[in-house]
């Protein structure tokens, strides 16, 4: 999309510790791709990081109180680093999820909302489903359209032609991965999506 | 679309693959990582790890393969076997395990699957279900279907999908070891009870019997272990045929 910073040589990533999930199958793709990494606890680690990911599992309402608790958040809003919430992290950067009625962090103007089990008929969504995406997106640079990618959840954010790079069909069309200008959100596991996965990893650490 | 996952299953005993594997170019085959890493080259979806140590000291090697295996597979993976607390299960999710199987224990104390639920989410937890088919009909089966119970399938896996399993692993100890083919009639059952996902498991012999269970029961994925390890199916060549016949996988 549009303004996007510069490429980053000597990528280095902050991963937030807030303590929304496991985070042993991150840190093992990052390195197995010998991408250099370490864990945000206060505000001024934000500053020995270029790149940062939200990452997330369980209850999005559960994830956002946790998150508002390490008062990391001001410092979140501000980044003008390329930021990528991942799964639950994603849902964290819209701005409400039905998962427990919450108010997320309204980074992106858009809503988490559950899968209707009339017309998605299995939840969670877990698996493998192929994903359309914007061509011109960096996130997914040489990733070819209708890869399939790792999903494990309950609750999807809308599809929403401002904000989604990827969407994908379950019943319904949601958003795959979202983006506003330095934020980026995946719904699916990237560390747990293969080749595909780690090729999407390595084109954020170069954004 | 959601594809159908094709899971290769394995033995696992104090933190090495036990039954035969012929891959060819395998150099080590009691390894799990390696093998674990052979078959998602191949395409495979998941890995189901089950667990057959005996000791409790011995977990703790399970533990560790289950590391090892985070750290080298960028595919799925559940651990099942020997699970029967909620810090059992933890400390298998803090070494990277996707998931985590519970079979007997859940029977034992149905409450666990509550309580693992409420702690990791319901992603988190498969129940893992041995089922025999009996003149009264269908009843879970304990210790590899030597021990029957007073439990009938239909009524524990509904009422598993309540107390927060995620996903049922079905497997059918009348089919198990027969190479037949699925319990087709049973998993179509279980599958229109629930709406929660369902892997197949028992009978895999051929690659027709995966299209069949598909076609079929509509499961969301199906699982084996002999003819993968054996070489008798090939994944690259099973989901071709899969393909052909019009159902979603990944390739």
């Amino acid at each position: 999309m549009n303004n996007l910073p510069q490429q980053v040589s000597n990528p280095k990533i902050g991963i937030v510790n807030y303590g929304a999930g496991n985070i042993f199958s991150l840190k093992a793709a990052l390195d197995r791709l010998t991408l250099p990494y370490g864990m945000i606890n206060q505000a001024q680690d934000f500053d020995n990081y270029t790149h940062i990911i939200i990452p997330g599992v369980g209850h999005a309402g559960a994830a956002m109180q946790k998150l508002i608790d390490t008062g990391l958040l001001p410092s979140i809003k501000a980044l003008s680093k390329p930021v990528l919430g991942i799964c639950v992290g994603m849902q964290l950067i819209t701005n409400y999820s039905e998962e427990g009625n919450s108010e997320m962090t309204g980074i992106i103007p858009i809503k988490t909302l559950r899968f209707n089990t009339q017309i998605s008929k299995k939840v969670p969504h877990i698996g493998w489903n192929n994903v359309s995406i914007n061509p011109n997106n960096k996130l997914f640079a040489q990733i070819a359209n209708e890869t399939y990618f790792y999903f494990v959840h309950s609750y999807f954010i809308e599809f929403n032609t401002n904000f989604t790079i990827a969407s994908c069909n379950y019943g319904n069309i949601f958003a795959a991965a979202i983006q506003k200008n330095n934020f980026y959100g995946v719904q699916f596991h990237p560390e747990k999506s293969g080749e595909a996965g780690e090729k999407l990893l390595q084109n954020f650490a170069h954004i | 679309m959601l594809s159908k996952r094709i899971i290769p299953c394995l033995d696992v005993k104090d933190g090495r693959t036990v039954k035969g594997v012929n891959f060819v170019d395998l150099r080590d085959a009691g390894d799990p990582v390696e093998l674990a890493w052979q078959y998602s080259q191949q395409g495979a979806d998941e890995l189901v790890f089950l667990d057959i140590t005996a000791t409790v000291e011995n977990r703790k090697t399970t533990i560790e393969m289950c590391k090892a295996v985070a750290q080298q597979i960028n595919i799925p993976f559940t651990i099942g076997g020997g699970i029967s607390s909620v810090h059992d299960a933890e400390a298998l999710l803090n070494a990277g395990a996707d998931k985590i199987s519970i079979n007997s224990a859940a029977v034992r104390n149905p409450q666990l699957i509550n309580d693992l639920a409420a702690a990791f989410g319901v992603q988190f937890v498969v129940l893992a279900v041995d089922t025999k088919h009996l003149p009264g009909g269908d009843f879970v089966h304990l210790n590899g279907g030597r021990i029957a119970t007073q439990l009938q399938t239909q009524h524990w896996i509904t009422q598993a999908e309540q107390r927060g399993a995620g996903e049922i692993l079905l497997t059918s100890m009348d089919k198990d070891g027969t190479k037949s083919g699925f319990d087709n009639v049973l998993l179509t059952q279980i599958n229109q009870l629930i709406s929660i996902p369902i892997i197949a498991s028992g009978g895999a012999g051929n690659a027709q019997h995966f299209v069949d269970v598909f076609e079929k029961s509509n499961v969301d994925a199906a699982l084996a272990a002999s003819v993968f390890h054996y070489g008798e199916i090939l994944i690259p060549d099973l989901k071709a045929m899969l393909k052909l016949k019009g159902i979603e996988v990944r390739i």
